[in-house]
């Protein structure tokens, strides 16, 4: 029998709602009892949350300068000594999921399976390809050990109260120092949820025009609390920052409600948007792609809908 | 300083509506156009501005792939690569053994720098670049929008779900491009004429005593379960009662 191993995702501060949802993708596979491992600098708080999802047995807690952000390289030998113990090893599909597993497997000497999206035995799973329009089904060998990511936006976050176990670990790994990390800057999105964890999301796209009038999807969306996305159109145009960017080269979300707003509907921004419950499109061409998929349609100059729905919502 | 290896795979076009086979068998790509993986364009586009500020003095091509594949490797050496290498196989490769391959042929190359596109838009693994640091014991810099070299380190700004984040490592490094790093110039016709004379060397993979496996077995292919078309309203507030009935505001 196995053991999955969940690579914990945190700024050093908070536990990444990605983590509950590997949790949840854990909780697939029947007999398997799950652990966290949290590397960090100073690991406390964030193994006391991880020690708080329902399904987690233990946490792990490895402390090291090093590991006060998360660079690959660094974090990738330490996880492939915890491996040891583990049938299973699993990271979200953001950004950290992305950049640290295919390192840990190559460390490992296996295959990583990439965006599991369900899970239909301990060595089959689904997965996307061509940006969300085929899904397979593959089958890793049973004698190697299964590397993944989580496609996030497949799962809920697991629910809270658990009590895991909390268990230091100190590693005995040499870690490379030939990369270092400098700094990072987000634009937070202004105090307004985020892009993953939001219920709804307002998306803007070139049909905005202009970075001033972007603010009327900033206006609109704190009107409802959403958090505001972006094509990589409204992006590449300057309107707003990469972190807003929606679809397969941004991020995958799965609110219950999507407004996408002056966006045309390219399978590239489809793909992030697939898994929202409602998606509402508004766009003065009534042949854009977008109307194919939407819940809810308007044809309509964004101009003036915009301000009409901020009177009316 | 040295030389930049840039990794151009042969995939299906973006532009292109795949299609899953009715039977479950794979997608439909008889007859379908193929490119340049969209994210390798514009790591080698970055190789060449690198060659053009004078900071490196080669850019060479990579692919690895049946000989449909020196299509793309022409197509590099057109926007400006210097010469051309193929891996030739007819097996489809995991990125392990796509990893396993470049090590090889960094071994021989000793570049300073490797280019890649984050993930190839068929597969969409994004495994590649990060399992070819880890197996050369290397640095990664993945999803990069920003690049610059200053002798023996470099700094990389990297797209991540936070925003943007720049670390700094030692060459040589694996670079996987993010779709900002730049935007990949337009090949001209006599660019095209002049490729054709540059150098091409193939090798058999066999060569590089290197056994594939398939260690992710496809055991099917589905479409996706289809979004409806949904119901159209005629103005804003229709839309807001639409909304409301449903909950949703
Ligand atoms: C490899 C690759 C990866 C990509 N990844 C992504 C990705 O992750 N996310 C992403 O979004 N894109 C991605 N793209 C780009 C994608 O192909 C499209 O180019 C992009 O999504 C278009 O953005 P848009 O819809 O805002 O712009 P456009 O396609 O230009 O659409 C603008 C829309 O606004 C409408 N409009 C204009 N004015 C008004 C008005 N006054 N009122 C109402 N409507 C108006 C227009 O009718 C039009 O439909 C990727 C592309 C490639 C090649």
């Amino acid at each position: 029998m196995g053991r999955i191993l969940i690579i914990a995702e945190h700024d050093g501060n908070e536990l990444n709602p990605s983590t509950a949802r590997c949790v949840s993708c854990a909780a697939e596979f029947s007999g398997l009892d799950c652990d966290i491992a949290v590397l960090a600098k100073d690991g406390q708080r964030i193994c006391e949350q991880a020690a708080t999802l329902d399904g987690v047995s233990n946490v792990v807690r490895v402390d090291n300068d090093a590991n006060e952000h998360a660079l690959a390289a660094i974090h990738a030998p330490q996880i492939a000594k915890l491996a040891e113990k583990y049938s299973h090893l699993f990271g979200p599909s953001t950004t950290f999921g992305k950049d640290l597993m295919p390192r840990v497997a190559a460390l490992l000497g296996v295959a990583q399976v990439s965006d599991i999206m369900s899970v239909i035995s301990h060595y089959s799973f689904q997965r996307p390809i061509f940006a969300g329009n085929a899904i397979v089904t593959v089958e890793t060998p049973a004698q190697d050990k299964v590397v993944a990511t989580v496609r996030t936006a497949s799962y809920q976050a697991a629910a809270g109260g658990g009590s895991a176990t909390i268990e230091l670990r100190v590693l005995d790994v040499e870690l490379p120092s030939h990369t270092r990390y400098r700094s990072t800057s987000g634009s937070n999105g202004g105090g307004r949820p985020d892009l993953q964890s939001a219920s709804v999301v307002i998306s803007g796209g070139r049909g905005l025009g202009s970075e001033k009038n972007f603010a009327l999807i900033y206006q609109l969306a704190d009107r409802l609390g959403a958090a505001v996305g972006a094509s990589r159109a409204a992006v590449d145009a300057g309107y707003i920052a990469n972190d807003h960017q929606v679809g397969q080269t941004g991020q995958i979300i799965s609110p219950d409600l999507y407004i996408a707003i002056g966006i045309s509907g390219a399978i590239q921004h489809i793909t992030g948007i697939k898994d929202a419950s409602t998606i509402v499109a508004i766009n003065k061409d009534a042949d854009a792609p977008i109307f194919e998929i939407a819940d809810i349609g308007l044809v309509g100059d964004l101009f003036t809908i915009i301000p009409e729905l901020e009177l009316l919502l | 300083m040295g030389k930049i290896l840039v990794c151009l795979k042969r995939a299906v076009d973006y532009n292109v509506r795949i299609r899953v086979k009715p039977d479950g068998s794979g997608v439909i790509t008889d007859g379908v156009k193929m490119s340049v993986n969209p994210f390798d364009e514009i790591a080698l586009e970055e190789a060449l501005r690198i060659r053009e500020k004078g900071e490196t003095d080669e850019v060479v091509v990579v692919s690895i792939g049946t000989d449909a594949c020196q299509q793309q490797l022409r197509t590099g050496l057109a926007m400006g690569a210097d010469r051309a290498i193929q891996v030739r196989t007819e097996h489809s490769l995991e990125p392990l053994d796509v990893a396993r391959i470049l090590v090889r042929i960094v071994e021989t190359e000793k570049p300073d720098l490797i280019l890649l596109g984050k993930q190839a838009i068929d597969g969409d693994n994004n495994q590649t670049g990060q399992m070819l640091a880890a197996l050369w014991g290397r640095p990664q810099a993945t999803f990069v929008s920003e690049l610059k070299l200053s002798g023996t380190t470099a700094t990389a700004v990297r797209e991540v779900d936070a925003g943007l984040e720049t670390i700094e490592f030692d060459l040589p490094a694996v670079i996987t491009s993010d779709l900002r790093l730049n935007e990949p110039r337009y090949v001209k016709m006599p660019d095209i004429m002049k490729a054709k004379r540059k150098p091409l060397a193939t090798t058999d993979l066999e060569e590089l005593d290197i056994t594939p496996e398939t260690r992710i077995k496809v055991v099917k292919t589905d479409s996706p379960p289809a979004r409806q078309k949904g119901k159209m309203v005629a103005d804003a507030a229709e839309l807001v009662a639409e909304l409301k009935q449903r909950d949703l505001a």
